[in-house]
């Protein structure tokens, strides 16, 4: 109890330093929310496009695809808000080996490591993930039961364990092969197919989508919960498979630390 | 490093020269980046999976058409568009911008500017020499759209080959010219590659990367017809698919090689501009 009263206290110290280094770029600060805002409307035009052709698309009407992108872009936020920076520096650290900082410190390194930038300017893409949601809802004439949105709600926890802990395993992949940035890149170009309802997608796309890179539980999953269109055991199974992965990650981490042997500096 | 005495500036060579001398070196520059694409394989077929974007829309435009065509689209039309995005896209684009702008911020760019070639032609080389790799990763997509897209490929027309041929040029310079404009703003301000991510977002819609322009709003194909973006990926992918008849593949050839002169002039002029101010912290 006192270990998570003291990591309590460290995650708000580090969020706040955070936010002091933001805001002292004002300009960059005003660029990049503009950005955020941008790239909603990127993600909504081909949506709108092709809703515009058609009613339904593999069952899905435009509301409830909407609420897929209500979730696409609030996990969004927290992949590039909270994840993707800390981890970003993380490689950085190890090619440098800078990582002694942390190992060093009394805490766990992976906590530390984790939680060392935030980016608040996404907060722009929450709120524009509420409008979404709102906006859909409001044209779906039906709001979630409050069952629906507690489902809905343990599904967003379950979603950010999965992005974490994939992107654990991208930084470990770093200890043995070092140059590992445009991996990144990858894994955000991947996450922007979590836009669309996993249904539209058929044979070897599906697959990837559903077991190798799941986005199925990123985004169409939560929607489902939220529509009420999901029954309890899928959510269960699905629920028990993304702790397992992120139990798996934390193994994967603690091995690749043992390799690390300081690149000195 | 002590400060070796000055040597004698050498007389300023006059523009012939020069441009004789890049000519002298180009080959080998180019050989030099084949080399490096080639140690940096594994790095190499990363960047190529990014792109993946294509692919996704494909499936979706996939499932949309399932029941009827969309406009002049049927299945087999969105498979050879996209694909045809896909490996234009990979054919012509290259990564200047992130380039340059870390290399005037972290001060790099000092050792290049020694050199005796103009740095952007060394960039130029380069990123050109890419281009064959590239070429040879996408042959597999490339021979899927030629099979999908056979009946109206290039409208069999001969002349429209050559207009491709020129496109795609004119695309891989216009991308060119416009990463160097916007990574030579890094010279002036911090937020260099955010107003580039932003110019990606713009690009994205009036480019026809994401939807085929001719499936937009009519307002937004205009606006299309207008921009820059479209001569760098949607014209050229256009034509290939047989989507352009002859008169318009030309008008639209004249205004992408009115941009690239455009954009040129620009990125030399900032580029020019703001050497001027580059103070090489670091190096």
């Amino acid at each position: 109890m006192a270990l998570l009263r003291r990591y309590t206290r460290l995650f708000r110290v580090q969020v706040a330093i955070s936010a002091l280094t933001a805001m002292q770029y004002r300009t960059d600060f005003v660029v990049r929310g503009l950005i955020a805002i941008l790239w909603m409307a990127v993600t909504l035009a081909p949506l709108l496009v092709v809703f515009g052709v058609r009613k339904t698309v593999a069952g899905w009407s435009f509301p409830e695809s909407l609420v897929v992108v209500g979730w696409f872009t609030l996990l969004h936020a927290v992949l590039e808000g909270a994840v993707s920076p800390s981890l970003t520096a993380v490689v950085e650290h190890v090619r440098h080996g800078t990582l002694d900082f942390f190992l060093l410190k009394p805490a766990d390194a992976q906590f530390l490591v984790s939680t060392a930038k935030i980016e608040p300017w996404h907060v722009v893409d929450v709120f524009g993930a509420l409008a979404i949601f709102c906006y859909a809802f409001a044209k779906l004439g039906r709001w979630p039961r409050a069952l629906e949105v507690g489902a809905g709600l343990a599904f967003l926890a379950l979603a950010v364990v999965i992005l974490y802990s994939f992107w654990i395993l991208v930084v470990s992949a770093s200890f043995w092969v070092v140059k590992v940035d445009n991996l990144s890149y990858l894994f955000g170009s991947l996450f922007d197919a979590a836009r669309w309802p996993i249904t539209i997608f058929r044979g070897a796309l599906r697959i990837v989508f559903t077991f190798v890179f799941p986005i199925a539980l990123l985004t169409t999953y939560p929607a489902m919960a939220l529509l009420g269109k999901l029954d309890g055991k899928t959510a269960l199974a699905a629920l028990g498979g993304g702790l397992l992965f992120a139990a798996i990650a934390r193994r994967v981490w603690r091995r690749a630390l043992a390799l690390y042997t300081s690149a000195s500096s | 490093m002590t400060a070796a005495a000055a040597p004698p500036a050498p007389a300023r060579p006059g523009f012939g020269s020069e441009m004789g001398r890049a000519a002298k070196a180009f080959p080998t520059l180019l050989r030099i980046g084949v080399s490096e694409v080639v140690a940096y394989r594994a790095e190499f077929l990363v960047w190529i999976l990014t792109t993946n974007m294509p692919l996704v829309m494909l499936a979706i435009w996939h499932a949309v058409a399932a029941d009827g065509p969309v406009g002049r689209f049927d299945q087999r039309a969105f498979t050879a568009y996209y694909l045809g995005v896909l490996a234009v896209r990979l054919l012509t684009s290259n990564w200047a911008v992130w380039q340059l702008s870390m290399e005037i911020r972290d001060g790099t760019l000092s050792a290049k500017l020694l050199r005796p070639i103009h740095p952007i032609l060394a960039l130029a080389a380069e990123h050109l020499s890419a281009v064959p790799m590239r070429a040879a990763v996408i042959s597999p997509v490339v021979v899927i759209m030629l099979y999908s897209g056979w009946d109206r490929l290039l409208r069999h027309d001969p002349a429209l080959l050559l207009i491709l041929l020129a496109s795609l040029v004119g695309a891989w310079l216009l991308i060119f010219f416009s990463m160097v404009l916007m990574g030579s703003l890094a010279f002036f301000m911090e937020s260099a590659l955010g107003i580039f991510e932003l110019w990606l977002g713009v690009h994205a819609i009036f480019s026809g990367y994401l939807v085929p322009l001719e499936a937009l709003p009519h307002w937004v194909r205009g606006a299309a017809n207008v921009l820059p973006f479209r001569f760098m990926l949607g014209f050229p992918v256009e034509t290939l698919v047989g989507l352009l008849g002859r008169h318009d593949a030309l008008m639209a050839l004249g205004a992408q090689w009115g941009y690239v002169a455009l954009f040129g002039l620009a990125a030399l002029w900032v580029w020019r501009v703001g050497l001027r101010t580059f103070s090489a912290y670091g190096g």
